[in-house]
């Protein structure tokens, strides 16, 4: 078995509106920033596991991710891994 | 006489409101549920209640979906039984899968508390058989009821008539300008396939009571009493 860490990604469909995105868009256009074209927010979640290997924890972190870290109807998302040293 | 059954989250805060209903109001057997519960026992009709069901983390019902109870409303739910959800209950039921789609962020970021009206777009469904208006009003109350599906969902709610509530102005007219949260085709209520399973962002609890102004709420309980 090894420790690893997730970094999730989950971030809104394009098809999905984003009001939050584009209200931090506007308030980025306030400050002067002209040339920000949009602004799209998601979420950014850490999970750290024991698993057997990377592909276990892989199988695992897609599964948390379909059943409830993401709602695969409004949301798409994406995770890095990496193993922790063991201490 | 109906036997109903209002489940209660950590959060939720509409599930004595609707008691109230249909225990004071209609005079039906009603008990409350709590969510680590496994049993549904002889309930009639599973309502679901509004609130703000742990903490809405992560998103709203998406942590709720998981407690022990919800297994026995699926189980409720296919067998053509009786299922409400209002508000986060309907954030909860699409979380479920019961009802496709999500409640997303309203389209102008704030909290909504106020009354809209509503146009009945389904009189043949048990949920609103009891009104002889099309147009009613409840109040809203939520920050996330933007209903959002793509658009073959939208399109296979059309077809099969499972959009019973949609914004509106007094008169009935349904378009942008009378859409408070930037609901997709002014949905404020949908019910799944069969029927049976109803989830909307209105309160008809809180319109039920003469007292409190409006009974606008009551028929959506009414319709399903034996």
């Amino acid at each position: 078995m090894a420790d690893f860490q997730a970094r999730i990604y989950v971030t809104l469909r394009s098809s999905v509106l984003d009001p939050a995105g584009v209200a931090v868009c506007s308030g980025l256009h306030q400050l002067g920033y002209d040339g920000v074209e949009s602004v799209r927010i998601g979420k950014y979640i850490e999970v750290e596991l024991t698993a057997a290997d990377q592909g276990e924890a892989k199988t695992q972190l897609d599964q948390m991710c379909d059943r409830l870290l993401a709602n695969p109807v409004i949301e798409n998302y994406c995770f890095e891994i990496t193993e922790l040293a063991t201490a | 006489m109906t036997n109903f059954g209002v489940l209660v989250f950590p959060g939720s805060n509409c599930d004595r409101d609707i008691a109230y209903v249909t225990r004071d109001l209609l005079g039906q057997p009603t008990r409350l549920i709590w969510h680590q519960e496994t049993d549904l026992g002889d309930v009639d009709v599973v309502i679901v209640p509004g609130g703000f069901s742990y903490g809405d983390y992560l998103r709203c019902g998406a942590i709720a979906r998981f407690s022990p109870i919800m297994q026995a409303v699926l189980d409720h739910a296919a067998q053509g039984k009786w299922v409400l959800g209002v508000c986060n209950g309907f954030q909860i039921l699409t979380e479920v899968g019961l009802l496709p789609g999500a409640l997303t962020r309203n389209r102008d970021l704030h909290f909504i508390c106020d009354r809209t009206p509503l146009k009945v777009e389904n009189p043949q469904s048990p949920w609103t058989s009891t009104y002889n208006q099309t147009v009613i009003t409840l109040p809203i109350a939520h920050g996330e009821g933007r209903y959002y599906a793509d658009a073959d969902t939208i399109k296979s709610l059309e077809d099969h008539d499972q959009i019973l509530f949609r914004y509106c102005d007094l008169d009935g007219l349904v378009d942008e300008t009378h859409n408070p949260n930037g609901s997709l085709g002014n949905i404020a209520g949908i019910t799944n396939r069969q029927g049976n399973v109803l989830g909307m962002m209105p309160h008809p609890e809180r319109a039920a009571d003469a007292i409190l102004g409006s009974v606008d709420g009551l028929g959506v309980f009414q319709g399903l009493l034996n």
